[in-house]
């Protein structure tokens, strides 16, 4: 009567050796698999950075919608819109200078142009004392204000598109072991 | 190899022609068609322009429910009760009181109403019109007292004008005045007691400036005028030995903007030297050697930003630049550019050694203090459906896509507005477009003007030609080339956009006629034939002209650009192409002397010319003039004894009668005082007259057969 019970307490402590055993294969691996996880890292970062993006995407649009239907004043809304112009900047290249250190080629290839448009767009702006590229003065000229609409949507499709391939790319680190 | 040698144009003085055009005459219906014919689309508008008829409503205002447009000669009235907006479209009702007659005193026809007659009208608004109850007037002058400007003696000027038309200030009994004065310092003037001079304080903390006390800078003219005007006469000598030689006009519009921000006005600021401490402070850039083009850009944005502070306060500024060295023009100009300002240049100003500047600031200050004024105004421009406004030129802010604000509304300025068209015209007859202009006059009653202009609609491809309206368009193209080059500091870039617009209206017609080659057409009626002549005159004129004298005055480059930024249709026509007369026989025929080409062929060797450039009128005299007609004008025998700095006089002959006649014709069709300059054949000022004739050779530019072959050669290719 007994006798399964031994059979049964033989069999647990196999298992739980063949367990041990089995842990043993799943241990931490040599360091190489830190730059791994640097990328999946950068592309933690890249996701909230490019939260942000969207966000002052989204404000853009608006902003210039307003700007349209006469809703608000030129000189406070460029005054806003100015504000969250070098903090986009900014996080864009620390995304790229992530994505560099991190050695992922198609994320380098795919903000490098953007990364050109801003230093382009930043060099030629009007002049100004405070930090910004909208000028209350021009920005109500039709051509301007279709141009800046046009950067406005083209950013968010971008950042859009930008969040889904972080996304993407995250897990696809993270499980690729 | 055949031109066709212009005819010049006829004068049309009809006041009320040149208050609102268009640069074409027919609007083209569709958008490949105004793709196609390569010409400008665009509205040149005068609004406050000095009128002799205008009709003013006082009854309630009539106006579309839907789009909020005036009712005005062109809409259709399909019975009496009833009227059709021509801007939107929709049908509305008419208020019985429109049928009212007061000269029957009856309920009659609706269309004997001036509201229905007249495309320039203006109305007496009510309350609903008004954010707030209309200001007062209010001046304000801020005056450089540096020690270069004692040097070169404004003030006495200043102040001899400001005393003699003291009583004719616009305004009411609520008018206010005020004052300020700077040099490295800012000195107020607090006017407490009427019978007393004011209080003189100093302000030396330029970099934090604050006001001293809270009231008694600007005052009430109707209380304080005895202490105002003994002020203003001791102000030439309260400043006589002044050595300080910086200026900081920075801290002193500032501060003068948050004195008068409650209420709103006019500040006219007089500058002389380069403002050099202070907030604003700014560099010398001209004395590099190489033009560099970022010098004709602004180099800080301070001024505008006061500008914009200011025109949310209704505040404007003017400023009058009497300097003899660089003052930066193109940065200290942004303070007018965007407040609804002006900008008056006077280049080596001296009281002693000027006297035709002098003269000039005399007579525009005159007029300045004069003229008729508009205080906290707005311009809306409503168009038609299919068209919408584009781009706006001139001097003020742009409040929104069909709003300006202006704080000032003066009877000198003018503005551009580029069109274009977003969809096909077809199913509608006319386009309409309808400027309001709503301000408070210096009676303190609000007012709004508003102009009407209906244009014709045309598929067809040679109405567009010959209803092209050169006035109109050379304005335009002028205030399109200036705003580009002051936004970027290229002039070959304006330059190369004005010959294109030369290359392709031609190019465009020659192409749709057949060409030949060797023969650029143009049609015969209308003005377009006539465009590449004041194409190479803007070429030409010193704005946009790249000879190495140009290169070094910066100041007065920019002046140029900037008057032609704000100036009306006829000052700009007469800049880009002078009117030359020949006044030597001008007694011996009825009518006015015609105007001649402008080449020095047509100058004879016994002869007087006359050229009215809108800004001087220069008399040229040729040393082969018989001695009866210089003893008769000027006094003299022989041509030796010809001094070009006496003043010419009117005496007591026919010939000399007849001269002064028609300057001061001339002189009421421009509006702007233009002094005379006698200039002798031999004189080193010849240059002044020749470079004004537009048809010859100069060293780096074409003459006007020259000019139409490389049109040619342009259009071939």
């Amino acid at each position: 009567m007994f006798a399964p019970d031994e059979f049964f307490l033989r069999a647990a402590q196999q298992a739980a050796e063949e367990e041990e055993e089995n842990f043993a294969d799943f241990s931490p691996a040599p360091p190489f698999r830190m730059a791994f996880t640097f990328a999946a890292f950068a592309y933690l970062i890249a996701l909230i950075a490019v939260a942000f993006c969207i966000f002052f995407a989204i404000y853009l649009v608006i902003c210039i919608d307003e700007l349209k239907t006469d809703y608000k004043n030129p000189i406070e809304q460029c005054r806003s819109l100015n504000q969250l112009v070098l903090p986009e900047y900014v996080i864009q290249f620390v995304c790229f200078v992530l994505f560099v250190f991190s050695f992922q080629i198609f994320s380098i290839v795919w903000n490098a142009p953007l990364l050109a448009y801003h230093v382009y767009r930043y060099m030629n702006r009007p002049v100004m004392s405070g930090p910004g590229i909208y000028d209350p003065t021009t920005i109500m000229n039709a051509d301007q204000l279709s141009k800046s609409a046009k950067e406005g949507w083209v950013k968010l499709g971008f950042y859009l598109i930008s969040f889904f391939y972080y996304l993407y790319a995250l897990i696809y680190t993270l499980v690729t072991a | 190899m055949y031109y066709h040698k212009p005819k010049l144009p006829v004068d049309q003085s009809s006041n009320q022609f040149d208050v609102f055009r268009c640069t074409m005459s027919a609007v083209p219906q569709t958008q490949e068609l105004l793709k196609k014919c390569r010409l400008p689309l665009g509205l040149t508008l005068h609004p406050f322009k000095d009128l002799k008829n205008l009709s003013i409503v006082q009854t309630n205002i009539v106006r579309c429910r839907y789009c909020r447009t005036y009712i005005n000669p062109y809409v259709y009235l399909p019975d009496n009760r009833h009227w059709k907006c021509n801007i939107c479209l929709r049908s509305n009702d008419l208020p019985d009181e429109f049928c009212w007659d007061p000269a029957t005193k009856s309920y009659g026809d609706p269309t004997r109403r001036p509201e229905l007659h007249h495309p320039t009208i203006e109305y007496i608004a009510s309350s609903e019109y008004m954010l707030r109850p209309p200001q007062p007037a209010l001046y304000f002058f801020i005056l450089d007292v540096s020690s270069n400007a004692i040097e070169n003696g404004y003030l006495h000027t200043f102040s001899e004008q400001l005393l003699i038309n003291l009583d004719q200030l616009p305004g009411d009994d609520r008018l206010l005045i005020g004052f300020l004065a700077v040099d490295a310092m800012v000195h107020y003037f607090q006017f407490t007691d009427p019978k007393r001079p004011p209080k003189h304080l100093i302000v030396d903390d330029i970099e934090d400036i604050f006001i001293p006390t809270n009231s008694g800078f600007c005052v009430e003219l109707a209380h304080f005028r005895e202490s105002v005007r003994s002020f203003i006469q001791n102000i030439p000598t309260l400043f006589e030995a002044n050595a300080s030689t910086s200026n900081c006009v920075g801290a002193a519009i500032d501060v003068a903007h948050k004195l008068i921000a409650e209420v709103g006005g006019r500040i006219t600021v007089f500058q002389t030297v380069l403002p050099d401490i202070g907030p604003g402070a700014l560099k010398n850039r001209a004395s590099s050697e190489k033009p560099d083009p970022k010098n004709l850009v602004t180099a800080t944005d301070f001024y505008k930003r006061i500008a914009l502070e200011c025109t949310g306060h209704q505040v404007a500024v003017d400023l009058f630049v009497l300097s003899n060295g660089y003052v930066d023009l193109s940065t200290l100009s942004e303070i007018s550019k965007f407040s609804a300002g002006s900008v008056y240049h006077y280049p080596n100003y001296h009281i002693n050694r000027g006297q035709v500047q002098v003269k000039r600031f005399q007579r525009h200050f005159n007029r300045y203090l004069t003229r008729k004024i508009g205080f906290e105004a707005v311009l809306r421009i409503r168009c038609s459906r299919g068209l919408s406004l584009h781009t706006f030129h001139g001097n003020f802010f742009v409040r929104s896509t069909d709003l300006l604000a202006m704080a000032n509304v003066n009877p000198d300025s003018a503005i551009g507005v580029q069109v274009q068209l977003e969809d096909n015209l077809a199913g509608q007859h006319t386009v309409c477009f309808q400027a309001a202009l709503l301000y408070t006059s210096s009676k303190g009653d609000r007012r709004i003007r508003v102009h009407t202009l209906c244009l014709p609609i045309t598929s067809d491809f040679s109405t567009i030609f010959n209803q092209f309206d050169l006035k109109a368009s050379v304005s335009m193209l002028a205030k399109m080339a200036s705003e580009r080059a002051l936004s970027n500091g290229e002039i070959a870039d304006s330059k190369e956009g004005l010959l294109n617009a030369a290359i392709d209206a031609l190019g465009a017609y020659n192409r749709s006629v057949g060409q030949r080659s060797g023969v650029v057409l143009a049609p015969t009626s209308g003005g377009l034939k006539m465009l590449p002549l004041y194409i190479l005159g803007l070429l030409k004129h010193r704005a946009f002209s790249s000879s190495s004298q140009a290169q070094k005055r910066l100041d007065e480059r920019i002046a140029a650009m900037l008057q032609f930024k704000n100036a009306p249709l006829e000052v700009i026509m007469l800049e880009v192409h002078p009117a030359l007369y020949a006044i030597h026989n001008i007694d011996q025929f009825e009518e006015s002397p015609q105007r001649l080409p402008l080449s020095y062929e047509r100058v004879n060797r016994d002869g007087i010319y006359l050229l009215d450039t809108g800004n001087y009128v220069y008399l040229y005299i040729c040393s082969g003039v018989r001695s009866e007609i210089l003893q008769q004008l000027f006094d003299v025998s022989h041509f030796g004894q010809l001094d070009e700095d006496t003043v010419i006089e009117q005496r007591t002959n026919p010939l000399s009668d007849r001269l002064h006649n028609f300057l001061r014709t001339l002189q009421s069709q421009r509006g702007l005082f233009a002094p005379i300059i006698v200039i002798r054949e031999d004189s080193p000022q010849r240059d002044l007259f020749t470079m004004r004739l537009i048809e010859d050779r100069t060293e780096n530019a074409h003459s006007y057969i020259e000019f139409i072959n490389h049109l040619n050669q342009e259009i071939q290719r």
